[in-house]
């Protein structure tokens, strides 16, 4: 049972980390989603530049920097945890690593993928061994290195807050004053490289700010998953527009949300580790982006497709209707009367379920009655629908067989496609170029039931 | 200054040779290029046309020689120079539109830190209607055809204004209708006295599109204007024994003459 008192504490706890009480609860927190806002930003120009897996090498090799770093200063009698000093170290190593792969991709034909994994691989191995090393010096615990591994969120201090907020600042500057100079870089370099931008210069200028957020990040999100807080904001704020400032806003925005998610978890279960809730937060944000995103989404596309169906399922059916009162009537003029469903359902090989569902569908829309006696009728409406469609359809397979050369005998399942999608300017221009005035003319091939 | 390659060229090529992973692409290359022609480069895949135009403006490291503009370096000629690379050498899914793309080409004269502003665009906006495809400005590059996405490089390389144009296949997979167009354009530079250089792989359009011809395979077999250097016996040299495409062009070679 749960006791008044234990829900008083947590409520407490709630309302102290939702409004911000309390000194380490802002630290935290306010760190976290700066942290968040600085790596979409960043995150969306790596993404776009296509060096995701390079910012995941540099985040690695950070790992050996700080082992490193925590031995030199504990030789040199200062505590081996003095944090710019650990921070330096595994800027050093990381910046090694991503060196180390541009040098094999330079002087090795291996390919991308190949080097960075080595060297991502390689340099986390290292700085395992030689964190249990350090764990041997006497006199010194180096515990809590380990949390720069998956992230910490208690252990972060007033300097990891100033350090974020200053990447924050910075990476703003940056992206405001030079948002053409990369642009031009992550979309053609080559280009920019003839113009003569330095795109040497503007890549470092981008891989320092990655590092940047790689290593002002590694106390809170940890060197693992600071590469899906880069990324992952960026690639959910794609799927929700087309442009590039918006996608940086969005992205800088998902990710402040990730971080400000992740951090408020762990303030109140202390228990669970704030880079894997921030990553899951970042992720759960992706996922709906990729389904409801109305630029790139899933859901869209799929109801874009399914409207798209259901107007050629209708046409089929007004179509059809018109080519069978054709075909009974000759083509003088036209008659609209009730004809078997049966002849209908031959028309197209329709079965009896496909054909009562457009039935219903273009009974709905007010195209065809329903006749007590089983016949199907066209409704006025639905008779001038149908002349349209059915005109559409033969101009199309007009113009394939004067203009494209296309036999007869193959322009029917073509402009059974096209049909639906022949925009009203583009069927005067099809009038036009073949010089037609007549509003419904005849089929140019033996229509086949 | 060389004797051999005087600076009323626009495009001198003295000794080059370039090489990947030190396997050389092209071998000793000299050209001098006159000013205001509209020039091929042709040859069969893998002859290094590409290589050449991008060693000319040095986006790979030449192993030897060197490449003058009107008798200058390129990067002090860089103003006098616009490039339309290959379509495929670029993300067309990147988010920017087809008018952000054009503005591209006025980021150098504009400078750095600089932002975008209304004469920019009404350059670039000029330029895609001279392409004819301004009403498509504000689409997103992934939505266009092959075709619009090369005219949009195309109304890059026009907006930056130059006076020699690069340009990597421009022809290459795009529709008839566009084609048509693209010549018609580099014609027009050609008569307000540019000098057009272009990448291409069409045999039977070479003598009706270029009045000066490169034909390149790892060396320049043979260079100069049109009717001298389209000939049998240099396209021979050019294609060696792999092509069987000399009957399919004997039908373009007698309509040289005409």
């Amino acid at each position: 049972m749960w006791d008044v008192s234990v829900i008083a504490e947590l409520g407490s706890a709630l309302t102290e980390t939702l409004f911000l009480k309390g000194y380490n609860t802002r630290l935290v927190v306010g760190g976290v989603t700066f942290l968040g806002a600085t790596a979409g930003l960043v995150g969306s120009f790596l993404l776009l530049r296509k060096q995701s897996l390079l910012g995941d090498a540099l985040s690695h090799a950070t790992l050996p920097g700080i082992g490193i770093a925590f031995a030199i200063m504990t030789a040199m009698g200062i505590t081996g945890k003095f944090l710019p000093g650990l921070l330096l170290g595994a800027t050093i190593t990381g910046l090694l690593g991503v060196l180390l792969v541009l040098a094999i991709r330079r002087t090795t034909r291996l390919k991308d993928d190949a080097a960075m994994g080595i060297v991502l691989s390689v340099f986390f191995g290292l700085g395992i061994a030689i964190l249990r090393m350090v764990q041997q010096i006497p006199g010194q615990s180096s515990a809590g290195l380990e949390s720069f591994i998956y992230g910490k969120t208690a252990s972060m201090v007033l300097l990891d807050f100033w350090l974020i907020t200053g990447t924050l600042i910075a990476t703003t500057i940056a992206t405001l004053a030079l948002l053409k100079e990369l642009t031009l870089l992550c979309f053609d370099s080559n280009f920019a490289s003839t113009e003569g931008w330095p795109t040497l210069w503007l890549d470092i200028i981008l891989m320092a700010l990655v590092t940047a957020v790689t290593v002002v990040g590694l106390q809170s999100v940890g060197l693992i998953l600071i590469i899906a807080f880069l990324i992952t904001p960026a690639t959910a704020a794609r799927f929700w527009t087309n442009k590039l400032t918006h996608i940086l806003v969005l992205a800088a925005l998902i990710g402040a949300i990730s971080g400000w998610l992740g951090a408020t978890a762990s303030a109140l279960l202390p228990g669970l580790p704030a880079g894997a809730i921030i990553v899951i937060a970042a992720a759960t944000i992706f996922l709906f982006s990729m389904i409801f995103g109305t630029a790139r989404g899933v859901l869209p596309r799929y109801l874009r497709h399914l409207k798209l169906q259901k107007k050629v399922g209708r046409q089929h059916i007004l179509r059809s209707t018109y080519e069978i009162l054709e075909d009974t009537q000759g083509v003088e003029i036209l008659k609209n009367i009730p004809i078997p469903l049966e002849a209908l359902r031959k028309h197209r090989y329709w079965s009896k379920g496909e054909l009562s569902k457009l039935i219903r569908q273009a009974h709905a829309e007010d195209h065809i009655v329903r006749r007590p006696t089983g016949e199907i009728c066209l409704s006025e409406s639905g008779f001038g629908e149908a002349s349209r469609i059915t005109r559409n359809h033969r101009l199309w397979e007009m113009y394939l067989i004067t203009h494209a050369d296309i036999a007869p005998s193959h322009v029917d399942r073509d402009a059974d496609m096209v049909e639906h999608l022949l925009e009203p300017e583009i069927v005067r221009e099809l009038e036009k170029a073949l010089e037609l005035e007549k509003p419904v003319i005849e089929s140019p091939h033996v229509i086949t039931t | 200054m060389r004797p051999e390659h005087p600076p009323e060229y626009p495009l001198a090529v003295h000794d080059l040779t370039v090489a990947y992973h030190r396997k050389p692409v092209l071998w000793d290359l000299d050209l001098n290029v006159p000013e205001g022609k509209l020039a091929g480069i042709v040859g069969p895949n893998g002859a290094g046309k590409s290589t050449l135009l991008k060693a000319c403006l040095d986006l790979i490291p030449k192993t030897s020689g060197e490449v003058l503009i009107y008798g200058k370096p390129y990067e002090e000629q860089r103003d006098l120079i616009a490039y339309v690379p290959q379509r495929e050498s670029v993300d067309w899914d990147f988010p920017v539109s087809a008018l952000d793309v054009v503005t591209m080409g006025t980021y150098r004269k504009l400078g750095w830190f600089k932002r975008v502003g209304r004469q920019q665009k009404q350059q670039a906006h000029e330029a895609l209607e001279q392409v004819g495809i301004g009403h498509l400005a504000d689409r997103q590059i992934s939505q266009l055809s092959g075709g619009q996405q090369q005219r949009v490089f195309l109304a890059r390389a026009l907006v930056q204004d130059a006076e020699i144009y690069f340009m990597d296949e421009p022809f290459a997979a795009v529709d008839a209708a566009t084609e048509q167009a693209i010549i018609e354009l580099l014609q027009n530079l050609n008569a307000r006295g540019k000098t057009v250089l272009c990448v291409h792989h069409d045999l039977a359009t070479v003598s009706r599109y270029f009045d000066h011809l490169i034909l390149l395979n790892m060396r320049i077999v043979a260079s100069g204007p049109t009717p001298e250097t389209f000939t049998r016996e240099n396209l021979q040299k050019t294609y060696g024994g792999k092509l069987n495409l000399l009957d399919d062009v004997a039908e373009a070679l007698k309509n040289v003459g005409r």
